[in-house]
């Protein structure tokens, strides 16, 4: 009971960079458990994602490579999940806190009758035992627990943990059959192919209602364009998206997503508690209002009072110049 | 068809939290309670179905301390049938502990369609429906921003990063309410009075143990302080340059 096994999440025949940094963190406390990693992928069609994640400082990858498993199935992948974690014994088990890991990980759980931490943003082993912290209330406060059952799951923050392994692992090969699926994925409708997911942008510009029209979102479009492409989400207020201006999927804060990119911008965004909730741990936070007193502020590295209008525009502008002159 | 939701009563989005004496919980004082939001879009969902299917009960539990009523009291009043409140005085934060109690529960009771918010935004635990579908021998699908129940069978849609899926979904069934799957009511001066003649039941809840325990809560570390750079675009170097050569991010 001391390995740790790893779900390494692939979309499109893609391995999601935050699956990487659960390798890593498993990694560092398998050199106290005393155990292996193993890096589990599910899918059809892994061999990039599974000589990636060879490379990655796992000790071990299993690949459960099957036509059958082409789409996310969360009964049939936690049955696959907690076989494995059976087989290798291990100790605790971790997944990106993403859209799949969410569904997924709490089923593997209840399979397993043990528990389970979400979102984690720090993890450690002393005592024979694992510990985890964990923000509650969006932020508003830190949870830390320790694991009373084993094994001990959670399900890892993104942009949160440091990639740093490296390796050559042993593949082991399986092509089991799915058995009966309870939910089937029909389809998959994808985004435009140069958008980064909200949750994994390194750059998160926000726009609130001092854009005042929703036209005027081409502005952040711009911005968060400057970057190039891959690297800078659009993010949205509450108050835009409750007026219908843009999607839910772009919220940032506590009915939407919580986010912590690089480098985050809010722009014409009051700063609501329930919006600094949501990006307060961004490493890097730039306001741009036409309030000074906007709570904002309080939370910002820097600030500019001023209008978006005239701001943005001329920010956007001498972003891509420096990015030009690196 | 029976449809069980299930909603828990939480801190209002916009509470500044405080540390209990304890540090390991928060300080209720002048803290304000409400209707978890997204179980808002749970129960207006199960109120949709049974409306659609012209049959039906939509029964809402909690597992709570009895101020929770409030809450149960405030469901009623938007069109459920009836409440259980499986009483506990205890903060149950793990999702172990309210996921099995909660299964427990359900199995006694006649439910093809369980409704669950996404979250609840104290634990913001992100477990429950799929752990209860998996205890349950349910069918699950999370996150859901679209439903449509035809013919038996659920089509939901979910966002996922990137990308949006469509799932075909057998009953029975626990799904997980995102904001966006639909508009919830208000109570109506009609529902608020019928909400009082309705049942609400109170039993004792029988909390397994949880499976993690708590060490502290704390709040986060305050920001340093910022600067603020100046006005407009003269303002505009300084943040270049404070990008490149402090922060290393351009």
């Amino acid at each position: 009971m001391s390995n740790i096994v790893v779900v390494a999440e692939v979309r499109a025949g893609k391995l999601k960079r935050p699956a990487l940094e659960a390798v890593s963190a498993a990694l560092a406390l398998a050199q106290k458990t005393g155990g292996k990693v193993i890096a589990l992928v599910i899918g059809s069609g892994l061999a990039a994602a599974t000589a990636e994640l060879q490379r990655s400082g796992a000790h071990k990858v299993v690949a459960v490579d099957a036509p059958g498993f082409a789409n996310f199935s969360g009964d049939a992948w936690a049955k696959v999940v907690a076989e494995q974690c059976r087989q290798d014994g291990a100790c605790a088990a971790f997944m990106p806190h993403t859209a799949m890991g969410k569904d997924l990980l709490p089923r593997v759980a209840a399979l397993l009758d043990t528990g389970l931490i979400t979102d984690v943003t720090a993890l450690s082993y002393d005592g024979g035992k694992f510990h985890a912290q964990k923000p509650i209330y969006a932020g508003k406060a830190l949870l830390a627990v320790t694991a009373q059952k084993a094994p001990f799951l959670a399900t890892l923050r993104p942009n949160n943990f440091e990639v740093n392994g490296s390796g050559n692992a042993e593949v082991q090969q399986l092509t089991p059959a799915p058995g009966e699926l309870l939910s089937v994925v029909k389809e998959i409708q994808a985004a435009a192919a140069d958008r980064v997911p909200l949750s994994e942008a390194k750059v998160v510009v926000t726009g609130g209602r001092g854009l005042k029209e929703p036209q005027h979102f081409k502005l952040i479009e711009d911005l968060a364009a400057a970057f190039g492409p891959g690297v800078a989400a659009v993010g949205s207020s509450r108050a835009v998206v409750d007026a219908g201006w843009r999607p839910h999927s772009e919220q940032v804060g506590q009915t939407g997503k919580v986010v912590s990119p690089t480098l985050y911008f809010a722009i014409g965004v009051s700063g609501a508690i329930q919006h600094l909730a949501g990006m307060r741990t961004a490493r890097t936070i730039v306001a741009i209002n036409k309030d000074p007193e906007a709570p904002i502020f309080k939370v910002a590295d820097f600030g500019i009072v001023g209008d978006a209008f005239e701001v943005v525009p001329a920010l956007t502008k001498a972003i891509k110049d420096a990015l030009a002159h690196k | 068809m029976d449809i069980v939701v299930c909603c828990k009563r939480v801190p209002a989005t916009d509470s500044a939290i405080k540390i209990a004496a304890d540090g390991k919980s928060i300080d209720p004082t002048g803290v304000e309670f409400v209707l978890n939001p997204y179980d808002e879009f749970a129960i207006e969902q199960a109120l949709r179905t049974r409306e659609q299917l012209g049959t039906g009960s939509v029964t809402v539990v909690t597992l709570g301390p009895k101020e929770s009523k409030k809450e149960l009291t405030t469901t009623l009043a938007m069109g459920a049938d009836k409440a259980v409140l499986l009483l506990t005085d205890k903060w149950v934060y793990d999702s172990y502990s309210t996921a099995v109690t909660l299964a427990n529960w359900i199995k006694t009771v006649p439910c093809k369609l369980v409704f669950c918010g996404k979250q609840a935004m104290d634990a913001d635990n992100n477990q429950l429906p799929s752990r209860l579908a998996t205890l349950l021998g349910f069918a699950c699908v999370t996150e859901v921003g679209k439903l449509t129940l035809t013919d038996g069978r659920l089509i939901a849609e979910r966002d996922i990063e990137g990308a949006r899926e469509i799932l075909d979904c057998r009953l029975p069934a626990v799904i997980s309410c995102h904001k966006g799957l639909n508009e919830p009511r208000y109570a109506s001066l009609k529902g608020i009075m019928a909400a009082k003649k309705k049942p609400l039941e109170e039993l004792p809840a029988q909390v397994v143990p949880p499976a993690l325990t708590v060490d502290s809560l704390s709040l986060p570390p305050a920001r340093p302080a910022g600067r603020m750079l100046g006005n407009g675009i003269d303002a505009i170097p300084a943040l270049i340059q404070a990008l490149r050569s402090e922060r290393k991010v351009l």
